[in-house]
């Protein structure tokens, strides 16, 4: 029996306000809340709720036997907290039917996988934290930012616990093998892979109108598929369900249709920590590169391909371990959300997809002036003349201190209250 | 082809423009330009056509002998050519002032008569007219729209007209009434029409009402610079920031002063330098005074040939705030020697550059706040440069040419 795994994936960045040099040192907030909301707004409208509606029916059609996953970066939570509850309310509504699984990935959308490490494990840690609080149950697959994967990588996925995650058909990695196996980490073979099927997600995701798809011939394509090859991952953006795929070119009822002709075909739909605990790995693969599932070459180039991206990287970058010393809130607020990878991606000369900007440069420039402002910022609660180390000791001590301090406090109180009784 | 400016002397773009599109164009096969001008000095390259300058051409007849003709005009024309040029004068010119052999005597610049000069040089098209082969007519700007036009209506070939720039361009919108009409005339008789930029484009369908299907875009090119190594940029701790071009509304020099005021408040290590020369040098000087930032703007007059060149490559950014500029070649220049370029959205050649900050004229603060990026980001500063130059030395005038062409072929 074949399996089908959906996942869909939900990420908006906030939007950076226009930001002039001038306002460095003055402004310290760089949102438009305005076009962040207005964008947000759309998606809520437009698509997430009618696809999260036509999915809760499905399941129901089908008795359950309609399955998917949905991974929501950290950032975008806090967007339809705040512009659009009711969406986190109907997600609320699916995860009852006990058929969804949320994914882990990097709270901020963030590059840190390839930047910081230890970043990157703060923030999937946030992210799981948040997943737990809002629906109830920790995730155990991980889906990096858009599907950025390497060997480094996976080691740091598995140790934090995750048994599976999810990657892109890069033809570089994957070759002549098929990606309808369950593979593994090139060394650790607890942690499998499971490998987006490029072609059939592209079809839905861009192709369907064009190619006037019905659920019928979608299922008797997989259905046609080799005997052993079982597992068909389909990612793809949520916003594909009524924005990229409008309402009109009849994109729901394909959904709708889709569990029965599955199961006409005797094809079933999976979760991906299913699928890792159902099959066992075909093999290991090694990613020496990182890989993603953008452009042709599913390479960084889209966020670290030009001098300008570099540039705000490393400069970002560069204050990382300062910043996690920090403790003002609303600093660490505009640390995460600085670290998007879609700043960068705007930045780009070639692919700068869902841009507000009208060139790179100008992302540049906006960005880079918000950045010098954080910088500052930054360098105002820790001094860059001291290094991090001595700056680490110095702050050990202090908390030490308190604690010190604390006990000192137990022990004369102790002390009082004994000879309090004594006098007694 | 009529023109009014051809290097070495030029006063504006339109001679550099006409020099670099007839460059282009004489790499085509079957491709013969006698290009016209109104003064020659003999000095000018002609090794890829033939200039003709209208000072040298008879239009009334005068007696004269071979020897007299050759010690007077020899240099640039000869003698042959003359007395058979002399056959071609078939009207009464009498009523102009020539000279002893016949000819009018043209400043080749832009004088208080300019009216006056454009008639004459309409005289020495209709005596060229009659008397050489051609297949095509290509009129360089107003100046020579009524040469061109006789020159069609005598000899019944094709008249194509270049617009370089409109009197709205020129005037920022208070029109003179004799220069658009003589430009209407041009444009209703011409066969085609070849603009510079859209921007300009849309000028001549709009305000001169001409009909879009016979309006073409053919968008300036940039000459490569042949001795381009020899522009340094020496490390300075103070960076530079330029303005190059005649100081008057049209170019905006205001709000390049309004945009240094802001990026001077924020950083000091930041020169102005205004190159150029204009009707409101003194209003610009005033106000910078006024803002207080005289100390860190300069003024460095007229520059000519090698010395724009290295203005523009000691220059760390350039800046173009043009309110109306139909194509704007200095941007390109500047690219050419590797420095960051910062344009305004209402110059024609923002519609073929990517890797140059576009702002709209008015947008100081979108202007400072790129001055700033660039003076104060070598990432930016770095990308500006090495894209812009891989950009600007893709942009050729044979491409150019090979358009122009199409449009001839379009109408013969």
């Amino acid at each position: 029996m074949k399996n089908i795994c959906f996942y869909f994936q939900i990420h908006l960045p906030f939007r950076l306000k226009r930001y002039r040099f001038f306002e460095i040192g003055t402004d310290h907030y760089y949102y438009d809340d305005f076009q962040t909301g207005d964008r947000i707004r759309n998606m809520v409208e437009q698509s997430y709720l009618n696809a999260n509606r036509t999915i809760s029916e499905m399941i129901r059609s089908s008795n359950g036997n309609f399955r998917c996953a949905f991974t929501i970066s950290g950032v975008a939570l806090e967007q339809l907290e705040q512009y659009a509850p009711e969406v986190i309310d109907s997600f609320k509504e699916l995860t009852k039917t006990g058929c969804v699984e949320f994914l882990a990935e990097p709270y901020a959308h963030s590059l840190a996988s390839i930047f910081d490490a230890s970043e990157f494990e703060r923030q999937v840690k946030m992210h799981a934290d948040k997943i737990e609080a809002l629906f109830g149950k920790k995730p155990t697959a991980f889906f990096n930012t858009e599907l950025i994967y390497s060997d480094q990588i996976g080691e740091l996925v598995s140790k934090m616990g995750y048994k599976t995650i999810m990657i892109d058909e890069a033809k570089q990695i994957l070759g002549w093998k098929s990606p309808n196996y369950v593979y593994s980490h090139s060394d650790i073979s607890k942690l499998k892979l499971l490998v987006r099927n490029h072609k059939l997600s592209d079809v839905i995701a861009f192709e369907f109108s064009n190619l006037s798809l019905t659920a019928e011939k979608f299922t008797s394509w997989i259905a046609n598929f080799p005997e052993d090859e079982k597992v068909i991952n389909l990612g793809m953006g949520y916003e594909v369900f009524g924005i990229t795929q409008p309402a009109h070119t009849g994109i729901f009822e394909f959904l709708k249709a889709l569990p029965y002709h599955a199961m006409e075909q005797q094809i079933t739909f999976s979760l991906p920590s299913e699928l890792s605990k159902k099959f066992e790995s075909a093999g290991p693969l090694s990613v020496n590169h990182p890989i993603s599932w953008v452009g042709n070459n599913n390479d960084l180039t889209p966020w670290t391909g030009n001098d300008l991206q570099q540039e705000a990287l490393n400069k970002l970058y560069a204050v990382s371990e300062r910043v996690q010393m920090c403790t003002d809130k609303p600093l660490l607020l505009d640390w995460l959300i600085l670290q998007s990878s879609d700043h960068f991606r705007y930045m780009s000369h070639k692919d700068a997809y869902g841009t507000n900007y009208d060139t790179p440069y100008e992302a540049f420039m906006n960005y880079m002036n918000v950045l010098a402002d954080f910088l500052e910022r930054v360098d105002a609660q820790y001094p860059t003349t001291i290094e991090n180390e001595e700056l680490n000791e110095l702050l050990k001590t202090i908390n030490q201190q308190e604690k010190e301090i604390e006990s000192l406090e137990n022990e004369l109180t102790k002390v009082r209250s004994r000879k309090a009784k004594k006098e007694n | 082809m009529f023109g009014w400016e051809f290097p070495p002397h030029i006063l504006g773009g339109l001679g550099t423009a006409s020099y670099g599109l007839t460059k282009g164009m004489a790499l085509q096969e079957n491709m013969e330009i006698t290009f016209v001008i109104p003064k020659s000095h003999g000095d000018e390259d002609q090794s890829f056509l033939k200039i003709i300058g209208a000072c040298n051409v008879p239009v009334v007849w005068k007696d004269s002998d071979w020897d007299h003709v050759n010690q007077r005009i020899g240099s640039q024309m000869h003698p042959d050519e003359y007395f058979w040029l002399r056959n071609g004068i078939k009207y009464d010119y009498h009523r102009i002032y020539t000279n002893d052999l016949g000819c009018i005597d043209f400043s080749g610049r832009y004088p208080d008569n300019l009216i006056e000069e454009i008639s004459n040089y309409e005289a020495v098209a209709s005596v060229l007219a009659h008397q050489m082969e051609f297949d095509i007519i290509h009129s360089h700007d107003w100046l020579t729209y009524p040469a061109g036009v006789f020159a069609k209506q005598i000899s019944g070939k094709p008249l194509v007209i270049h617009v370089h720039a409109t009197d709205f361009d020129r005037s920022g919108g208070k029109v003179n009434p004799v220069v658009y009409g003589i430009e209407k005339r041009g444009m209703d008789a011409a066969d085609h029409i070849m603009t510079v930029s859209d921007l300009t484009r849309k000028i001549v369908i709009e305000k001169y009402h001409q009909d879009p299907r016979k309006v073409t875009t053919v968008h300036n090119a940039v000459d490569p610079l042949e001795d381009i190594d020899l522009f340094k940029k020496t490390p300075r701790k103070e960076k530079i920031v330029t303005f190059l071009g005649r100081i008057t509304m049209q170019k905006g020099p205001e709000y390049f002063v309004e945009a240094a005021y802001r990026v001077l408040q924020k950083t000091k290590n930041v020169r102005f330098v205004m190159a150029g020369n204009g009707d409101m040098m003194n209003a610009i000087i005033d106000l910078a005074a006024k803002r207080g930032i005289a100390d860190r703007f300069h003024f460095t007059g007229f520059l000519k040939g090698r010395q724009v060149h290295e203005m523009l490559a000691i220059s760390d950014v350039y800046v173009m705030p043009s309110v109306s500029e139909p194509f704007g070649i200095s941007p390109l220049e500047a690219m050419q020697v590797g420095t960051p370029t910062i344009i305004s959205k209402q110059s024609g050649c923002a519609e073929i550059l990517t890797h140059t900050i576009k702002t709209d004229y008015w947008d100081i603060d979108a202007m400072a706040d790129a001055i700033y990026a660039i003076v104060k980001n070598p990432a930016m500063y770095n990308s500006l440069r090495e894209l812009g130059l891989e950009e600007v030395n893709n942009i050729r005038w044979s491409d150019a040419g090979l358009k122009v062409r199409k449009i001839y072929e379009s109408v013969m």
